[in-house]
């Protein structure tokens, strides 16, 4: 049998839209900023530091939580974070 | 190629002896006005006193139509194909024809020849040739020195190992393993969310290695893979571990040559070894899962590479893991569970069913950590001469289950920060407390191995185990 000149792709066939990144903010005064706990021990520590050094900043904190580390933040949520905030920080944790 | 002729259409070759036999019988027929249009495979002029004669030397119309052995007689109707009869039955072709006194002075009946569309290589080229339409997924057109399995390689389609290289003929013929039509959605598979058919399935099969007929069992694990109860994204993404372990009940295990004895959980089996893997390469592949991508594993382990293995229900003292999940016996399910390495038990004196679940326990405690309750499954995989004691002693599935419960109770005081001057632990508060080893439906038991050897296995699982992380998930194997 003469050697295979024809491959089918076995992989998802994807094409990433390229998106631009949200533009930077300025500054931290009077934004809403929020902090996504995504339910691993201790992420909580490292989030009630942040809170403090943006509330000293002048920013306002959100706090959210993902209902488990292990599973993709639900649409709802990642919706409720998008219109509520003008950004928001995701903390890993263990 | 155009439709179908309506009449009676009849596939013969000038090769076959039968089809020489009744060359007359095909003239007298076109003769007394029967609509009749003949293929003939090899040679044009073949039957002669033919006038509707169709050259099928490129065998199209046989292969269409599945002709399997000629002489055959189709009867077709507004395009359609109504009913057809194979080799030479004079009352038969009498009926099929309504034409009575056919082919006086021939022998009544003869068999036919196989036809030129199924002999062996030729299949093959004319599925590829006619069917290769049907599939959708983009097509590579390798440069004249490029070496396929290399190429396969430096695409990253491989997980380490040398791939078969996916060619339009391999993935026609893997898709004969199943009714499933090819662009059939089978799940969408994490990370990066595609929608994944049976196609795509049955390339990232042919990758791994497996045979048309290990398919429906690939299927079925892909299908459980992407239900959320399993929670497949999480378990790639993981630091730990674990990966998809596949265990197959049921009929098929047999029909597949699968193995559930000797070396049950190790290699040299290509249905417990390509299965596995071709899993693996689909999450890889089509989901987009890497090693250092989204699988963040500290360590990992060799079960990624693939781990599948049938139950040994024969032997077993008790009912299989698919009865116990709620399939009727006799169908053939796939469970998938998310798992670590194997652990090895060994005991080698225990004559009662009391002394060897103490073992079983004692062993049971370590899974993940022996300060650890609640958090982590695990499967039990007792081996023949493990679980002929419990036969013996006319232990049921349920009642060694309990017997473990009550031993796998952890004492609050054990499993503190620092208890036993060790740091890991749980905090002060549980200290009054005491606490299962495994949630409730966290412990699975299975039979698999050789008959020699007084030595049973734990697959521990991932410490996000239940509704939070990954559940167990058994999906009925369908053609």
């Amino acid at each position: 049998m003469s050697e295979p000149r024809i491959l089918l792709d076995p992989t998802g066939e994807r094409r990433p839209a390229r998106r631009a990144r949200a533009p930077r903010l300025p500054d931290l005064k009077g934004r809403t900023i929020g902090l996504l706990d995504i339910s691993k021990a201790r992420g909580d520590v490292f989030l009630d530091r942040l809170e403090q050094r943006l509330g000293e900043a002048g920013a306002k904190v959100e706090r959210f939580r993902k209902p488990t580390f292990t599973r993709v933040a639900p649409v709802d949520l990642r919706q409720e974070i998008a219109t509520r905030c003008d950004a928001v920080i995701e903390a890993l944790a263990d | 190629m155009r439709g179908l002729p309506d009449g009676i259409l009849a596939f013969v070759k000038r090769d076959c002896p039968t089809c020489t036999l009744v060359a007359p019988v095909l003239a007298e027929l076109a003769a007394r006005g029967v609509p009749l249009t003949v293929y003939t495979q090899d040679d044009p002029d073949f039957p002669p006193g033919v006038s509707a004669r169709v050259d099928d030397r490129a065998l199209e119309r046989s292969w269409r139509l599945g002709i399997e052995a000629v002489p055959t007689l189709v009867r077709v109707e507004s395009g359609k194909e109504l009913e057809r009869i194979v080799g030479w039955v004079r009352e038969e072709w009498e009926a099929f024809t309504g034409q009575p006194g056919l082919g006086r002075g021939l022998p009544a009946y003869r068999p036919g020849c196989g036809s030129r569309s199924v002999e062996p290589g030729v299949a093959e080229q004319l599925a590829v040739r006619f069917g290769a339409a049907r599939l959708r997924a983009r097509r590579i057109e390798l440069a004249e020195q490029e070496d396929a399995w290399e190429s396969a390689w430096e695409r990253g389609w491989s997980d380490g190992l040398p791939v078969v290289p996916p060619t339009p003929g391999r993935v026609l013929a893997m898709l004969e393993g199943t009714r499933r039509a090819p662009d059939e959605v089978v799940g969408v598979i994490p990370p990066d969310l595609v929608e994944c058919s049976v196609e795509k399935v049955a390339i990232n099969a042919v990758l791994a290695g497996c045979k048309p007929e290990y398919l429906p069992v690939v299927l079925a694990a892909v299908e459980a893979a992407c239900r959320d109860a399993f929670c497949m994204h999480g378990l790639l993404a993981t630091t730990w571990f674990s990966g998809p372990m596949i265990v197959v009940n049921g009929p098929v295990r047999r029909a597949i040559g699968m193995n559930a004895g000797v070396n049950a959980l190790g290699q040299g089996n290509r249905a417990n070894a390509t299965i596995g893997r071709a899993l693996q390469l689909v999450i890889r592949n089509v989901g987009g899962g890497k090693p250092g991508g989204v699988d963040r594993a500290t360590l990992g382990q060799p079960g990624k590479y693939t781990f599948c293995f049938a139950e040994d229900e024969e032997g077993s003292p008790w009912e299989p893991l698919s009865v116990e999940r709620g399939f009727a016996p006799g169908v053939s399910t796939v469970t998938l569970f998310a798992a670590g390495g194997v652990q090895g038990i060994l005991d080698q004196l225990s004559r009662t069913p009391e002394s060897l679940a103490a073992s079983f326990a004692a062993c049971l405690r370590t899974v993940t950590h022996p300060k650890f309750p609640v958090a982590t499954d695990a499967f039990l995989v007792v081996s023949p001469e493990h679980a002929r004691v419990f036969r013996e002693a006319g232990w049921s599935k349920a009642r060694l289950r309990q017997e473990l419960a009550g031993r796998l109770l952890l004492d609050g005081k054990e499993i503190v920060r620092g208890a036993g001057g060790i740091a890991e632990g749980f905090p002060e508060s549980f200290a009054g407390a005491q606490l299962p080893k495994f949630r409730a439906g966290g412990l699975q038991i299975v039979h698999a191995g050789g008959r020699a050897g007084l030595f049973s296995a734990i697959i521990p699982g991932w410490p996000a185990s239940g509704p939070l992380g990954s559940d167990p998930v058994s999906v009925e194997v369908r053609a």
